[in-house]
C-alpha cells in the first residue's frame, strides 16, 4: 500500500506496510466532522451571507449572517482541538441561537417559510448530535473510567524513606557567609 | 515489525512496519524488550510541537537486545549485549558532549538547519521526537536503530530486571537533573510542581539529595499518594491555595528551590483563568505554551532560590513575571536533560538499593494496546501513571 509518508524516510527506517486500529474513537471523528462542518458552514456564511439570506427569505440581515458565521468558526477551531467538548457544547449553544433566529424568520409573510423550517428542521438534528457526541466523549474521557488505586505503598525506596534521606547529599564546604 | 505510529492529532496506531536496517556504520540495531510511554509523547499526541509526519514512529523510553552491530561500533557493543537507550541520540566527541551537555550534542541531530532556525542553534538528534530533532523513529516498537549506538547505550548489569533499568532512559535521570540542578542543602525546601512520572522521580531525587523537607502539588489524588508514599507532603491545588500553603510551610518565606515537572500542558480550570485564557491563545496560534504553573513558581520562589525547568516548553509563553524573576534574583535552570551524564551514577544507586525507579509502573501491557493506552495515561484513567510496553 502506498504511503506519503514513507517518502520521507532515510533507508534505513521502517517504513508503514499496513496500518492498525487507531487511537481516535468514533466519538473523536464524529466531533472532528462537526467540526469541519462548522468551518464549512461559518466560511459560508462570513464570505456569502446573501446566499444564506436569498435563500431564507431574510434579506437584509447579512451582517448577523456574518457575525453567525464568525461564531461558527470559533466553535469549528474549538471543536477540531484537544478541547472538543467544549466546542461542541459551544456548537450547542450557537445552535439554540440559529433556531431563535430562524424561528423569528417563521412568518407567514415569508415566501421562503419552508426553507426556514426545512433549516430548523436540520439544525435541531444536527444539535441532537453535537449533544449526543460532546456526551459521548465526557464519557470516554472520564478520569474516573476504571479502578480506583491509591499508590500508599509505593515508596520507590526499598530501604525505607529514612534510610534513603541525604544518602546522595554531597559534604558540602561550609557556606561563605558573613563572617562576624 | 509492529510500531506505534503516528498519524495526526490523538491518532496513533499500531501498524506494521518494515524492519529497521543499519544504515551508517556506527548504528546498531536492538530487538526491543520494554518501552514505556512519556508525558513528552502526550504534547506530540495532541500535535504541539510542530513538525511531527504522519508515518513518525513514537517512543523515546526504550530497551531491549543488540541484534545488529555496525562496522563501526568499534567493539563498544556486540550481539547480545542488553542496553537502555538514552532519548538523547548523542556522538560521544563533540564539544558539547565532551562537557557533559549531552542533550546539545552538536553533531546529532540530522535536520539541524531547522533546529538553528527555531532554536538558534542545533540540539541533540532524539528518538521519536519531531523532525525538529532528526526525525529519528522512536522505540515503540519491536525493534529500533540506534544511530552512534557506540556512545548513545547504557549498559544493563546482570541480575538488573527491565523494570529496574528501563526509566534510566529518561524519566529517572530527568527527576534526578531536575533536582540537583537546585543545588540542594539541608535546609531547603524543595517544590515540586506536577506529580507524574518525571514529578515522582524528582520528589525522590530530592529526597536523596538531602532536602529538609519536599513538598510536591497536583490535583490527580493517586498521583498525590504516591508522591506522598515517597516522602512528600502534597498540595491538592483543586483544593487550597498553592501559594498560601507553601508560604506557610516555609514560615512565609517560599520555597529556596522550585522544579517545575509540568511543562506547557498546565492543566486548564476557571480556578485558574490565566490557563484559560493561553488555551485560547493557543487555539488560534497566538502563543504556543500555557506556562501557569510557572508563572506560579517564579511568584512563590524565596528571593534568591532557583526554578528548575525540566517540564517541556515548546515555542512562545506570555506573561512569565520576569519583574519577579528578575528583582527576586532567582536562577533559572532547565533543559532536556543531559542523560548520560547521570546514568552511572544512577545505575549504581539502583544496584545498590537506594532506589527503585520501578515503582512508578502502573500498568504494563502488550505494545498493541498502545494506542488506547495513551489515551488512558492521557485522561488519568485507571489510576494511571506510568504505561511500560511489551513488545
Ligand atoms: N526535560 C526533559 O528531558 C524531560 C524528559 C521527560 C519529560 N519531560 C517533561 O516533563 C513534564 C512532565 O512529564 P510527565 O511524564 O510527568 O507527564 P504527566 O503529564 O504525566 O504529568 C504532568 C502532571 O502535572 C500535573 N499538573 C498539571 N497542571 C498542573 C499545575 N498547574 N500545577 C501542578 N501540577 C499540574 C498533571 O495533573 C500531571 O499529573 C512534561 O512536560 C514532559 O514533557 C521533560
Ligand atoms: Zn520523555
Ligand atoms: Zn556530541
Amino acid at each position: 500500500m502506498f504511503h506519503f509518508s514513507n517518502l520521507v524516510r532515510s533507508k534505513g527506517d521502517p517504513k508503514i506496510i499496513s496500518t492498525g486500529p487507531s487511537s481516535l474513537t468514533s466519538a473523536d471523528r464524529l466531533a472532528r466532522g462537526l467540526g469541519w462542518f462548522s468551518i464549512a458552514l461559518g466560511t459560508l456564511e462570513l464570505l456569502a451571507p446573501h446566499r444564506v439570506t436569498n435563500a431564507l427569505g431574510m434579506e437584509g440581515r447579512e451582517g448577523l449572517v456574518r457575525a453567525y458565521g464568525l461564531r461558527e468558526l470559533f466553535a469549528g477551531v474549538m471543536t477540531l482541538s484537544v478541547e472538543k467538548r467544549a466546542g461542541l457544547m459551544s456548537r450547542v449553544a450557537g445552535d439554540g441561537l440559529d433556531m431563535v433566529t430562524l424561528a423569528s424568520e417563521l412568518r407567514p409573510s415569508n415566501p421562503r417559510a419552508g426553507t426556514v423550517l426545512a433549516a430548523m428542521v436540520m439544525v435541531g438534528g444536527i444539535t441532537a448530535l453535537d449533544y449526543m457526541c460532546a456526551q459521548d466523549l465526557k464519557a470516554q474521557h472520564d478520569p474516573r473510567r476504571g479502578r480506583k488505586r491509591l499508590y500508599t505503598d509505593r515508596s520507590g525506596f526499598p530501604k525505607g524513606i529514612t534510610a534513603a534521606k541525604g544518602v546522595a547529599a554531597l559534604p558540602r564546604p561550609t557556606r561563605s557567609t558573613a563572617t562576624t | 515489525m509492529k510500531a506505534l505510529v503516528w498519524h495526526g492529532k490523538e491518532d496513533i496506531r499500531c501498524d506494521t512496519v518494515s524492519d529497521p536496517e543499519i544504515e551508517h556504520a556506527r548504528d546498531a540495531i536492538i530487538r526491543v524488550t520494554s518501552c514505556a510511554i512519556c508525558g513528552s509523547d502526550l504534547h506530540l499526541f495532541h500535535n504541539y510541537i510542530p513538525a511531527m509526519m504522519p508515518g513518525d514512529i513514537m517512543g523515546h523510553e526504550t530497551m531491549g537486545e543488540v541484534v545488529e552491530v555496525g562496522s563501526g561500533v568499534n567493539g563498544k557493543l556486540k550481539k547480545g549485549d542488553r542496553i537502555v537507550v538514552p532519548f538523547t541520540i548523542i556522538c560521544g566527541e563533540c564539544e558539547q558532549c565532551k562537557r557533559g551537555n549531552f542533550s546539545v550534542c552538536e553533531t546529532t541531530n540530522r535536520n539541524k538547519h531547522l533546529a538553528e532556525k527555531v532554536f538558534g542553534h542545533t540540539t541533540a538528534g532524539l528518538f521519536g521526537y519531531t523532525h525538529l530533532t532528526g526525525g529519528y523513529p522512536g522505540g515503540q516498537a519491536e525493534y529500533l536503530r540506534v544511530p552512534y549506538a557506540d556512545a548513545t547505550h547504557i549498559k544493563v548489569p546482570d541480575g538488573m530486571t527491565d523494570e529496574q533499568a528501563l526509566f534510566l532512559s529518561d524519566i529517572f535521570p530527568t527527576g534526578w537533573q531536575g533536582a540537583a540542578q537546585c543545588d540542594i542543602e539541608p535546609d531547603d525546601t524543595v517544590a515540586v510542581w506536577g506529580c507524574g512520572p518525571v514529578g515522582q522521580m524528582a520528589i525522590r531525587s530530592a529526597i536523596l539529595l538531602g532536602a529538609k523537607q519536599v513538598v510536591a502539588i497536583d490535583r490527580i489524588p493517586e498521583r498525590l499518594a504516591m508522591a506522598e508514599a515517597g516522602g512528600a507532603i502534597t498540595i491538592n491545588f483543586d483544593k487550597e491555595s498553592v501559594v498560601e500553603r507553601l508560604n506557610e510551610l516555609t514560615d512565609n518565606k517560599g520555597p529556596e528551590k522550585c522544579i517545575d515537572c509540568v511543562g506547557f500542558e498546565s492543566h486548564i480550570s476557571m480556578a485558574q483563568p490565566d490557563s484559560v485564557l493561553d488555551r485560547a491563545k493557543q487555539m488560534f496560534m497566538l502563543e504556543n505554551d500555557r506556562p501557569h504553573a510557572l508563572r506560579e513558581i517564579i511568584y512563590v520562589c524565596r528571593p534568591g532560590g532557583i526554578v528548575s525547568i525540566p517540564g517541556v516548553y515548546s515555542g512562545f509563553s506570555d506573561m512569565v513575571p520576569m519583574g519577579a524573576l528578575m528583582n527576586k534574583g532567582l536562577t533559572i535552570r532547565t533543559g532536556q536533560t543531559h542523560v548520560n551524564r547521570w546514568t552511572d551514577d544512577l545505575k549504581q544507586r539502583i544496584a545498590d538499593g537506594q532506589i527503585d525507579p520501578s515503582f512508578v509502573i502502573t500498568h504494563t501491557v502488550p505494545l498493541s494496546q498502545g494506542p488506547e493506552m495513551y489515551r488512558a495515561f492521557r485522561d488519568k484513567q485507571d489510576s494511571c501513571v506510568k504505561v511500560v510496553l511489551k513488545p
